[in-house]
């Protein structure tokens, strides 16, 4: 065997090499020592983040089972600055009094799953697709159930296992289609070999695999467990959840969609996805209307951005895929402020629900500040990033020029005014509600407060910085290739 | 060479922040100086771009368009990155003597909560005018120039409003921002429609690369006119809302409420002189489309000589020095729009900017007069002053080295730039000539009775209201004007001509004894009946007055212009086109909006049984929903 293949591969063997060394530091090291493991993760991986940017360099290895390219390398490269907020975020929590015991498996278990991720974007064949899926999955569930004090935190997990379980077994039956269709598991052959030909059995494959990938992305139909999952489990994971699982979803599935199945575009999954686009944008925004705990708004309001990141996929083209990537980068900053405050909270008062938010900006006006701008950059204000974001999104679908498109993105647009009313119910709360604060004054801690500035920072620069977007341009426009089947 | 101005705008600490502010701009200001001259000492006036990146790029969109950030050099913007970082600089030095007691003076009573850190406030909001102001002048292309040109009219706003417990200051802020909005829209559209047809927002390209499609939109004729004219003309509006052109001058009179350092910096020598310096910089283009350059001259020449009228007639020490800040740069606009290449090589265009330079320096001058004036009179009103040049000496004759040169007295600069755009306008036309002569008459004996009546006239008691005798400002203050003035008396020397021109290639124009001596005698015949009229108390101009009640009433009243606003405004778009669209609004359009609202909640009540929490239901609805896809799917592709 050529060892020498590995070294195409430099972000999951550096990823390997963080979690190495962050399992010695958990393992040997000794009981005095272990408390800094938080602020040696975030250092190691802040590196490794660094280091990642310098890397570059494509092709395929093992036979073609793996494969690198300028966009695999960008998508990662998001889904680091994601990972790096979120470990600085935890920090607080980790070393708190119950979580401290356990803080080692925290780490590694979110480490193993990001290492399923890249896998996922990367993997060519669905053999190494399947194992990067349950590699970010399995680890999951255990994360989920992390809070062993609450009752809801094992709910939460339970649910997700067997949602996830399902899912999967329905996706494996949509890959046993595909192997009857095709014949192979290579992303490639596989879309050489359905070229040309309909038939039911390839819908249905399509579907299953849709709805397997969707699961992840929390798409409607296949989004029940979003809720439930991101109320019980701790914040730090809900956030890691909402944001990095959900980027990770999106990109494997522009992958997929456009490499195995690019020749079926127009004739089947356009439609689909176009099905699943308004109803995803819709039912998340009709339920977040309703909500009052904060977590599970949150969760509502990332189904409905899950749709929105789906435009990107329908567009079918580099435009597309640089939006998509963009949208998501903005929407780990957006979020991750918006979880970061919650969380901020919730370490100190333990309450989450948008009653007591109310008066936040007279007793914390720097946590209802990031909040707003957190709020505002999700709705889509300019001049903040996520304004820019969803023009980008827009103008990425728009690229495809059919008026069914066109059509769908006034439907989006229409849902963004809707999704502007619940979001600024956050706002309205904090500031205009000034009577009754439950909420004491406090002082947020050095960690939460680092990752709060740089997620303010990223929802004010993003969008204004303009080399960002034709960074992650530049890396789509590298790999067009994989839209050769669509074109 | 070019180090560069931008960061030094946030600068909001505490107490330090006038001491920063102002050391800031000094570093600026070095910076700027050493840019311009190293510019002009290389012997090359092609404009360079300094800096030019990629902001938004549309090319998958259009082929080679993107909105681009830069820094631009040519003379004028060199000229131009001059004159905003001397006065900027003089009037932070300025401001920081004067802001110290205006609070007291105007709201001694209320300091503790009405206008709390107005100090820190202020210089922060006149650093962020410096710097748009310089990124207006150096954009090297039209959309970042109209970027800076909103933001240099919002920070005009915050400092007009500076005083926001003033009801007067509030309403002369928000009336700013609506007019040079209004004109801004002009603007915009001429923007849109230029680069709609030629592909670029780069005024390189639109200058000199894209003749083909200019020649396209001047044959493209829509309304009678060429599409260049329109568009050409359309960006003339949004200079003149900027420039307080009539009919969109009745802003600059209000904006006086604000302090008046600012009055000096925004509204004398630096953003009211942006429309000028918008047509300075597209004059290539106004040359081809004629059309819009007559428009420029007539109202140019309509606006020197109303408002110069106005001044005649104004007690506001404030007031008159605004109006006639409008009437010399109606001065500047017409001498563009009388510029042509035939005429003296062009001489308008150089004589333009040459005004708009010394007229920064001396008009600069005289606000901070006035301010100091104000600051120890504590009035805006000339009927309370009178005598002062006993008390004030400095102010005094660094008042009348202003008045000297904005006259257009030899040696004094004003006499320079003031008789270049005399030739400038005998040269286009014999009439024009002599209508700006009859205005150069006007603004001497204005501006000789403004002073007369400040220093000399008569004595009031100044001590009956248990105020103190006004005395000499204080030094931070005095400084300025001291360098102002001296300014005012060497510049007119500059060798203008050799840098200057709208073709970047050296003018060779030998001096008209006519219209020098002609100019000359007109300003004294005007300086020498203010002193009749003003120079020692006297019943002559009451009875003057009372001779032309009308006139003089209607002058005093700025002929009505705001009355006529307010009238059109109100009485007729508001009630004959608001209404209804507000009626439409409420009715049509919220209860659409309430429509939707309703039903979204309604669905959103509807499908809550979803969410049931039950993982059974989750999993039973996952596979319905998926096999509904695909049966919907199978349905309706195959």
């Amino acid at each position: 065997m050529d060892y020498s293949q590995f070294l195409m591969m430099p972000q999951e063997l550096g990823l390997l090499l963080v979690f190495l060394l962050v399992f010695l530091f958990d393992t040997f090291l000794p009981k005095k020592a272990q408390s800094s493991l938080s602020i040696f993760t975030c250092v190691v991986f802040a590196l490794f983040t660094i280091a990642n940017v310098f890397m570059a360099g494509n092709g395929t290895s093992f036979s073609g089972m793996y494969e690198q390219t300028s966009a695999t390398y960008a998508m990662k490269l998001i889904l680091n600055a994601g990972m790096l907020i979120v470990l600085i975020q935890a920090t607080k929590w980790a070393n708190s009094e119950f979580v401290a015991v356990r803080r080692g498996e925290f780490y590694e278990l979110l480490l193993a799953t990001l290492l399923g991720m890249y896998i996922m974007i990367s993997a060519r064949h669905f053999l190494l697709f399947v194992i990067g899926l349950e590699t970010a999955s399995l680890p999951l569930a255990a994360l989920v159930a992390f809070d062993k004090k609450h009752y809801e935190s094992h709910e939460a997990a339970a649910k997700y296992m067997f949602t996830a379980v399902f899912s999967s077994a329905i996706f494996m039956l949509g890959l046993s289609f595909v192997y009857a269709l095709a014949g192979s598991l290579y992303f490639n052959d596989i879309a050489v070999n359905i070229m040309g030909g309909q038939s039911a059995l390839l819908i249905v494959a399509l579907v299953f695999v849709i709805s397997g990938v969707g699961f992840k992305l929390s798409l409607v139909p296949f989004h029940l467990w979003t809720a439930d999952v991101y109320q019980g489990a701790p914040t730090a994971v809900t956030s890691y959840l909402s944001v990095i699982s959900k980027g990770a979803a999106a990109f494997a599935f522009l992958v997929i969609l456009a490499q195995v199945f690019g020749s079926a575009y127009s004739a089947a999954w356009e439609w689909m996805l176009y099905a699943v686009i308004v109803l995803t944008i819709t039912v998340g925004n009709l339920f977040a209307i309703r909500q009052r705990d904060l977590k599970r708004f949150l969760a509502f309001s990332s189904i409905s951005q899950a749709g929105y990141i789906m435009l990107g996929v329908i567009a079918g083209s580099e435009v597309g895929l640089a939006s998509l990537m963009f949208y998501v980068l903005v929407y780990v900053f957006s979020n991750l402020a918006a979880f970061g405050v919650i969380a901020a909270i919730e370490n100190k008062t333990g309450k989450v629900n948008m009653d007591d938010y109310n008066g936040l900006f007279k007793t914390n006006p720097w946590l209802a500040f990031s909040m707003m701008l957190a709020m505002f950059s999700l709705a889509g204000i300019p001049p903040f990033a996520g304004f820019f974001s969803k023009f980008f999104i827009f103008v990425g679908a728009c690229h495809t020029g059919s008026v069914a498109i066109y059509v769908l993105v006034l439907i989006a647009l229409i849902n963004t005014i809707i999704s502007l009313y619940y979001y600024l119910l956050v706002v309205k709360a904090m500031f205009i509600k000034q009577d009754e604060c439950v909420i004491p004054t406090f002082k947020v801690a050095c960690s939460e407060k680092v990752a709060l500035i740089i997620t303010t920072l990223g929802i004010i620069l993003i969008g204004l910085a303009s080399c960002i977007y034709t960074y992650l341009a530049e890396a789509a426009s590298n790999s067009s290739a994989m839209f050769m089947f669509i074109h | 060479m070019f180090l560069f101005l931008g960061l030094m705008t946030t600068k909001l600490s505490k107490k330090v922040a006038g001491t920063l502010g102002t050391i800031g701009l000094g570093a600026c200001l070095v910076i700027g100086y050493t840019a311009a001259l190293t510019y002009f000492a290389s012997g090359s006036l092609e404009p360079i771009k300094v800096l030019d990146t990629v902001w938004i790029d549309f090319s998958q969109i259009a082929e080679g368009f993107s909105i681009n950030l830069g820094i631009y050099l040519d003379p004028i913007s060199a000229m131009m990155l001059i004159v905003v970082t001397t006065i900027s600089f003089l009037v932070h030095l300025y401001s920081n003597g004067y802001m110290d007691d205006a609070h007291l003076i105007k709201y001694g009573h209320e300091a503790e909560g009405g206008v709390k850190h107005g100090f820190q406030r202020y210089f922060a909001f006149l650093s962020l005018f410096t710097f748009s102001m310089l990124g207006l002048v150096l954009a090297t292309n039209i959309f970042q120039m109209y970027i800076f040109w909103e933001l240099v009219g919002v920070s005009s706003y915050l400092l007009i409003g500076f005083y926001y417990t003033d009801p007067a200051a509030i309403h002369a802020s928000k009336k700013a921002f609506i007019t040079t909005r209004f004109a801004d829209l002009g603007f915009l559209i001429g923007i849109l429609i230029l680069s709609y047809y030629t592909q670029t927002f780069d005024f390189d390209t639109l200058i000199n690369g894209s003749s083909s499609a200019i020649s396209t939109m001047q044959g493209t004729s829509f309304l009678g006119c060429s599409v260049l004219c329109w568009a050409m003309t359309c960006i003339f509006i949004g200079g003149a809302g900027k420039s307080a052109m009539f009919p969109l001058h009745i802003w600059l009179p209000d904006a006086m409420e604000g302090p008046t350092p600012v009055s000096a910096l925004i509204h004398a020598a630096t953003m009211v002189v942006a429309g000028v310096y918008l047509v300075a910089r597209l004059f290539p283009l106004y040359l081809i489309a004629e059309g819009s350059l007559i428009v420029i001259t007539v109202v140019g020449a309509f606006t020197a000589f109303y408002a110069a009228a106005i001044a005649c007639a104004q007690t506001d020490i404030k007031r008159i020095l605004a109006f006639s800040t409008i009437s010399q740069i109606a001065f500047m606009i017409t001498s563009l729009g009388v510029a042509r290449p035939e005429y003296h090589e062009g001489v308008g265009y150089m004589a333009s900017m040459f005004h708009l330079f010394t007229h920064a320096m001396f008009k600069a001058c005289l606000f901070l007069v006035a301010g100091a004036v104000i600051y120890r009179v504590h009035s805006n009103e000339s009927g309370k002053m009178g005598g002062l040049h006993k008390y004030m000496p400095i102010a005094s004759i660094a008042c009348l080295v202003g008045c000297l040169a904005i006259s257009g007295i030899f040696p004094f600069a004003g006499f320079f730039s003031k008789d270049e755009i005399l030739v400038a306008a005998y040269a286009n036309n014999t009439l024009w000539g002599l209508w700006m002569s009859m205005v150069a008459g006007m603004t001497a004996f204005y501006m000789f009775r403004l002073y007369y009546l400040v220093f000399w006239w008569d004595k009031p008691d100044y001590e009956a209201h248990g105020h103190h005798a006004p005395k000499e400002a204080p030094m931070v203050m005095t400084l300025p004007l001291i360098i102002l003035s001296v300014a005012t008396c060497v510049i007119g020397f500059l060798p203008f001509s050799d840098y200057i021109t709208y073709n970047h290639e050296p003018l060779h124009a030998g001096h008209d004894w006519t219209v020098i001596i002609s100019s000359t005698v007109i300003a004294l015949i005007g300086i020498g009946l203010a002193t009749v009229l003003y120079f020692k108390k006297n019943d002559k101009p009451a009875k003057m007055a009372n001779a032309a009640r009308g006139l003089w009433t209607a002058a005093n009243k700025r002929f009505y212009m705001d009355e006529l606003y307010m009238f059109i405004t109100h009485n007729i778009i508001f009630q004959t086109i608001c209404r209804p669209i507000a009626w439409f609004d409420r009715a049509i359009i919220d209860g659409t909006m309430n429509m939707f609202a309703n039903i979204t909640n309604a669905a959103s009540y509807a499908i809550r049984k979803f969410q049931s929490g039950s993982i059974q239901s989750y999993v039973w609805i996952y596979l319905v929903g998926a096999l509904a896809i695909a049966v919907v799917s199978m349905l309706c592709l195959i």
